[in-house]
């Protein structure tokens, strides 16, 4: 046995099904050694795209992500994707080959020292030096991306590592990392301090981040509120923790957020924050809500607690354990006028727009599209206008909503869906657009083909980069600069070059009909759709 | 802005220092210092890190190293209760006429020459940070040539807050 396959025997002890990456020599031993295992692999055709595909699939999965790529350009290509998933707190285990130890530091053909490189964008990096260490660090690997907040970790293999002979495979039953020993479990003191608050709180809410989801907590969450009515927004990566349309959920917070999910939280006299980072795009005043409230933060990286706002009641500990803790106590609290104020501005604040009848609104469109998705289907929004609009309109049932609200990286959404179509094959996953994110990943549809990934794919397109354009509009009086997209191809015919159907909606006439034809439709499907190149989310 | 004195206990793999110099830096804390060292047991390095900031800041500090996958341990030692020592090497210009002098002042504050050659000498001084640069203010008139500090390393007193190593 080798160093090679030894990577491969530790990613089937780890359950691990498939591997998105890009070949090249200093990664041939384990794309060698991977045809002798089950492991599917998908060649993926931009390394960054390989992180961004194994992010989707944590997501579904609720386990690391894995892409394997080589040393040099292929290891830097990937740094964008890993920076996405350690902005977004997303498990990856990301292997890159290396040049031969011995030549390390001398600058040859394709070398780069990537645990350096990435050093600020991981949970952890190995450069492996001896064969023999490959199960401990795999091992240790996939807990550390895993566990605590979890994020990234890279192994970078030097390629005479893998192809040295290995004594004994034998993969650790557990890690002993003396230094690494996150808190998972509430403390019972700081619990019973929040559930007193809640006893006494007139105006409590909930602001769930994406750390419910991670935490896989969406169901405990539900059951907490219902049973005491307790009132929940959520953040821009905490989309899904309710369903849309939940009579106890307020929508998005933020400065891309509902009006009414912010002033609810403003106005709160006890502000729960879980699994969030109060981070500048949802909580732009963070003196706001530890102003004339109590400030309740609850995550499991303890650095994040009062980093941006200094909280009333500190709770360190994995979200799911705490709800569930809290669950578990008994107590009453009565706040059915708060609620009642709750829809009155849910009602009264709802956004007033006068779309084009020219164009299709991208409102009506996607929360229409939303409403005829299959009721656990995946909707993976880009980044840009489309984000923010997929955001606001997009009807969470009972499926998921992916995005990256926290690195905010273009491109995302493809490859992303992609993964999460592999890791769940049966549901309907929709990735959405804009024409910029679209050409940043358009590349992918080849992988799409090549592999039977039939994901949809909807492109709003206006022909601008939309986003900055609207900031170039209110900040710079439309003075433009660099967002006109002229030159973009016919995607009619790019549709047609990959083998994929297609259809251009122009305005909303035919909408009904064109997403039921989209939806239906047997494989991966591109729509466009034509919306107002003047159209603004704010 | 206030000055804080950190003891970090950490596991002795390779770039271990360039991964806590580098959230320094990228977080923009200061180092004023610091310095590292193998411990008892060769599993473990120990490091002390000056820094300073505002209470925010030095609370991040503290959070941010902790999360580092390699620290075992990080803690402040306070003035009051630990002991703080700097070595430092100050290598003086001096005329045979001069020499006497210096080996005065350097012999008030116990410090050692470990060098002399015709034109200069080295002197060796430990101790905290005041006493350091009391010294160095008293060599005023002569003119340093080179000057090396160790920045301070540092033990808390007693043995109540020891992090004991695991096997």
């Amino acid at each position: 046995m080798i160093g090679a396959d030894a990577m491969i025997q530790c990613l089937e002890a780890e359950g691990v099904e498939v591997v998105f990456g890009y070949p090249g020599v200093a990664i041939c031993p384990f794309y060698n050694s991977i045809l002798n295992s089950g492991i599917r692999t998908i060649l993926i055709r931009t390394e960054q795209n390989a992180a961004h595909a194994a992010s989707g699939m944590a997501r579904m999965t609720g386990r690391p992500g894995v892409c394997a790529v080589t040393s040099g350009p292929g290891a830097t290509n990937v740094i964008t994707g890993i920076a996405t998933a350690f902005a977004d707190s997303i498990p990856l285990v990301c292997i890159t080959g290396q040049v031969i130890s011995e030549l390390l530091g001398s600058d040859v053909f394709q070398e780069a020292d990537i645990t350096g490189a990435v050093e600020s964008f991981v949970k952890y990096s190995y450069l492996v030096k001896n064969v023999e260490d490959i199960p401990r660090i795999f091992k240790e690997a996939f807990h550390i991306a895993n566990t605590g907040r979890k994020g990234p970790v890279l192994i970078d293999v030097p390629i005479d590592i893998q192809n040295a002979a290995l004594s004994k495979f034998v993969y650790p039953e557990e890690v002993n990392l003396r230094t690494y020993k996150p808190t998972v479990k509430g403390h019972a003191v700081q619990i019973r301090k929040v559930i007193r608050e809640l006893e006494k709180a007139k105006r409590p809410i909930i602001c769930a981040g994406g750390g419910v989801l991670l935490s896989n907590a969406e169901q405990d969450l539900r059951k907490f509120v219902e049973k005491h009515r307790i009132p929940v927004v959520s953040t821009m990566m905490g989309i899904g923790v309710m369903p849309s349309r939940h009579p106890l959920y307020y929508g998005m917070v933020g400065n891309n957020g509902r009006a009414y999910a912010n002033r609810a939280m403003n106005e709160s006299d006890l502000l729960i924050m879980v699994g969030a980072r109060v981070a500048d795009r949802a909580v732009s005043q963070p003196g706001l809500i530890t102003r004339d409230k109590v400030l309740v933060h609850i995550d499991v990286d303890p650095a994040e607690i009062g980093k941006n706002a200094g909280p009333t009641i500190p709770l360190v500990g994995d979200a799911g354990n705490i709800i569930r803790d809290f669950i578990e106590e008994d107590f009453e609290c009565e706040h059915e006028d708060w609620l009642r104020l709750l829809d009155e501005y849910r009602v009264s604040m709802g956004i007033k727009r006068n779309p084009n009848p020219a164009y299709v609104d991208p409102a009506a469109f996607i929360t229409e599209l939303s409403e005829k998705m299959e009721d656990d289907s995946i909707y993976v929004a880009d980044v840009g206008q489309n984000q923010i609009w997929s955001c606001t309109y997009h009807i969470v049932k009972n499926g998921k909503f992916f995005t990256t609200g926290g690195m905010g990286t273009m491109g995302y959404s493809i490859p992303a869906a992609m993964g999460a179509k592999l890791a769940a094959p049966d549901r309907q996953v929709v990735a959405v657009c804009g024409d910029g994110s679209f050409q940043m990943s358009m590349m992918e549809l080849a992988t799409m083909r090549q592999h039977n990934i039939p994901v949809k794919i909807i492109v709003l397109k206006n022909n601008y980069l939309g986003m900055v354009r609207e900031y170039q509009h209110y900040t710079y009086k439309d003075h433009y600069s660099v967002v006109d997209l002229s030159g973009s191809p016919d995607l009619e015919m790019i549709a047609a070059a990959y083998g994929m159907g297609f259809y251009r909606l122009e305005n909303m006439e035919r909408a009904s009909e064109a997403i039921d034809t989209f939806l239906s439709s047997a494989g991966s499907m591109l729509m466009e759709c034509v919306i107002d190149p003047m159209d603004l989310v704010k | 802005m206030q000055k804080k004195v950190f003891q970090l206990l950490v596991d002795n793999t390779s770039g271990v220092l360039s991964r806590i110099a580098g959230l320094f830096s990228r977080r923009g804390y200061n180092i004023e210092s610091i310095t590292a060292g193998v411990t008892a047991d060769p599993r473990f390095t120990r490091i002390t890190i000056v820094t300073s900031g505002d209470d925010v800041i030095l609370e991040q500090i503290e959070k941010q190293v902790a999360k580092l996958i390699d620290v075992r341990d990080i803690k402040e030692l306070t003035a009051t209760s630990s002991v703080y020592r700097e070595l430092v090497l100050i290598k003086l210009r001096t005329t045979p006429e001069q020499r006497q002098a210096v080996i005065a002042i350097a012999d008030v504050f116990r410090a050692n020459i470990v060098d002399v050659a015709p034109d200069s000498l080295i002197i060796e001084l430990t101790g905290n940070l005041s006493k350091v640069d009391a010294f160095i203010s008293l060599l005023d008139g002569h003119e340093i040539l080179e000057l090396a500090r160790t920045g301070i390393t540092g033990l808390s007193r007693g043995s109540d807050d020891v992090a004991y190593f695991e096997d």
